[in-house]
């Protein structure tokens, strides 16, 4: 058939779409998405892209077959919870239609499109990492994976969490527990805050004679007002913060005596908990989406990276402007980020997203105070959106207090049961 | 008062090098800011701190708006002989606080 003006027209129309828009041909073939992390970010994305479109494969990966929740795992340190209640198994994740792998991811080979596991090679058409921290062993004088075993960080939730617990429990009363705090950024900004709060709870209550000495690298923190009148009100002569104009920048420790060195001073401490530096979980250094601070750069509304194309990063990895490292925060961005990712594999344009957080913080049993914020894309990040979000107020009678414990507790059955439930 | 700290090795063998460190609390008010008002907030920092051992200047330093607030100053000298090392910070509004430290040399 001799091709007439007009066909050659449809023709070249048909071509031109499918070179503007060359996704929507592969999506017609089952899209690929393969999530690395099974936290509150990689798992909650998994399901949220099946629940957006079933027609999606969905991977997640991740290294181990039970989930230990980081949120509330303060008041195990503290006495006043099981850590079977922080850990979680991916049956309803896998239930949901989700492929769940148990692996660790060891390398992406962005161009060819397939991340890379000790025994096999997964395909994708979009990689959503969410990989969490990773403790920097090489930015504390003396603390290494070695020294943790001694002076536990207890910032990433399991073995250390029941490490530092029992340590509590052995040391005899009257001993000195010296906790240090790392400078911005790093996973859970109000959590050293909660964690002393709750040690100096159980030190109160168990080992009047002993004391928790608090040496941070920073002058200020996350509802640091609410936490300095909490204090003062309870724990008066039970905890004390030494700020970084204090001298409290910890510059070494040492775990053969269990010590810790200021620019003014050496703490030797019966039980030390060091939470030392972060940076962004390894895979995403590996796949190259970190930058020189450790940390991933993200478009604020699709999360894909800044550094390489295809690959999305959401949660404690991501430099996400205003927004704290949290697991609330890595729930909203994991379903932004999936809304996202849907659309992109069907060649649409993505939505300018709204994101919220909210963080409780236990001060004690009945006490429990908050942050929230709400953040949009502006100027390339997400920021503040003005005039929304707040923290506890200053003043709250008690009830409001134990009220505020209370909506802790269900903040965190809801978020749990969303995720893994 | 402000709050003054500092590190001077209690000890140290003749003519050693040795390290010292000093930090001071202080807003260090750059003079540049303004209120919501538009009131230029007057310029509040510490602008000289010296260090004397037995009386000698060892050291100087001339500071300036640009110089973040609770200045840390850290320098080394050589241990000479036992005594006492003077620390001294003065700036804006009449500020002037002093410290001594001792050290033993063998």
């Amino acid at each position: 058939m001799a091709q007439t003006r007009r066909s050659f027209l449809t023709t070249s129309t048909a071509l031109a779409s499918a070179a503007l828009f060359p996704m929507p041909a592969l999506a017609q073939a089952a899209p690929r998405v393969v999530v690395v992390g099974g936290g509150f970010g990689g798992t909650s994305v998994a399901r949220e892209i099946k629940k957006l479109n079933p027609k999606v494969s969905v991977t997640l990966v991740e290294a181990s077959p039970t989930f230990t929740a980081c949120p509330f795992s303060n008041l195990v340190i503290g006495g006043l919870r099981d850590l079977k209640a922080q850990q979680f198994n991916y049956d309803k994740v896998r239930a949901a239609g989700v492929n769940v792998v148990i692996g660790t991811a060891i390398g992406v080979n962005a161009s060819g499109q397939t991340l890379r596991l000790a025994d096999v090679t997964l395909p994708y058409d979009r990689l959503v990492l969410s990989p969490g921290i990773d403790l920097r062993w090489d930015a504390l004088p003396g603390y290494n994976e070695a020294a943790a075993a001694k002076m536990p960080h207890a910032w990433r939730a399991g073995e250390q969490t029941t490490l530092l617990r029992n340590q509590l429990t052995a040391m005899e009363d009257g001993g000195l527990v010296v906790m240090s705090v790392p400078a911005n950024p790093f996973r859970c900004p109000p959590g050293p805050y909660e964690r002393a709060s709750l040690i100096a709870h159980y030190l109160k209550t168990s080992k009047p004679k002993s004391k928790l000495l608090v040496l941070d690298a920073k002058d200020a923190f996350s509802k640091q007002r609410l936490f300095q009148n909490a204090w003062k009100e309870l724990y008066p002569n039970h905890l004390e913060w030494v700020s970084l104009s204090a001298g409290g920048k910890v510059n070494s420790v040492d775990p053969e005596t269990n010590t810790l060195t200021t620019d003014f001073g050496k703490q030797a401490a019966k039980v030390a908990n060091v939470i030392p530096p972060q940076r962004a979980g390894r895979i995403a250094e590996l796949a190259g989406v970190t930058n020189q601070t450790g940390w991933c750069p993200i478009d604020p509304v699709t999360f894909e990276s800044r550094q390489v194309p295809g690959i999305h990063v959401i949660g404690d990895a991501t430099i996400a402007g205003a927004m704290p490292k949290s697991a609330f925060t890595a729930n909203s961005q994991a379903k932004v980020c999936a809304a996202a990712v849907v659309k992109l594999l069907a060649g649409e344009k993505p939505a300018q997203p709204k994101l919220i957080n909210t963080c409780y913080s236990v001060v004690a049993p009945d006490y429990g105070i908050s942050v929230a914020g709400v953040y949009e894309p502006a100027g390339g990040v997400l920021a503040d959106v003005k005039g929304s979000g707040g923290v506890s107020p200053a003043d709250a009678p008690a009830d409001a207090r134990k009220t505020e414990a209370v909506y802790a507790e269900a903040w965190f059955r809801t978020i749990t049961s969303e995720v893994f439930g | 008062m402000a709050r003054a700290l500092i590190n001077v090795p209690a000890k140290a063998k003749r003519g050693e090098v040795i390290t010292i460190k000093t930090l001071i609390s202080h807003v260090m008010e750059t003079g540049f800011r303004h209120t919501t008002m538009g009131v230029r907030i007057p310029r509040d920092i510490i602008d000289t701190f010296v260090c004397t051992y037995n009386g000698e200047e060892i050291f100087r330093a001339t500071l300036h708006s640009a110089i973040a607030a609770n200045p840390f100053i850290t320098f080394h000298t050589v241990a000479t002989e036992s005594g006492t090392l003077t620390f001294t910070w003065s700036g804006d509004s009449q500020f002037s606080q002093t410290e001594t430290a001792n050290i033993v040399v063998e």
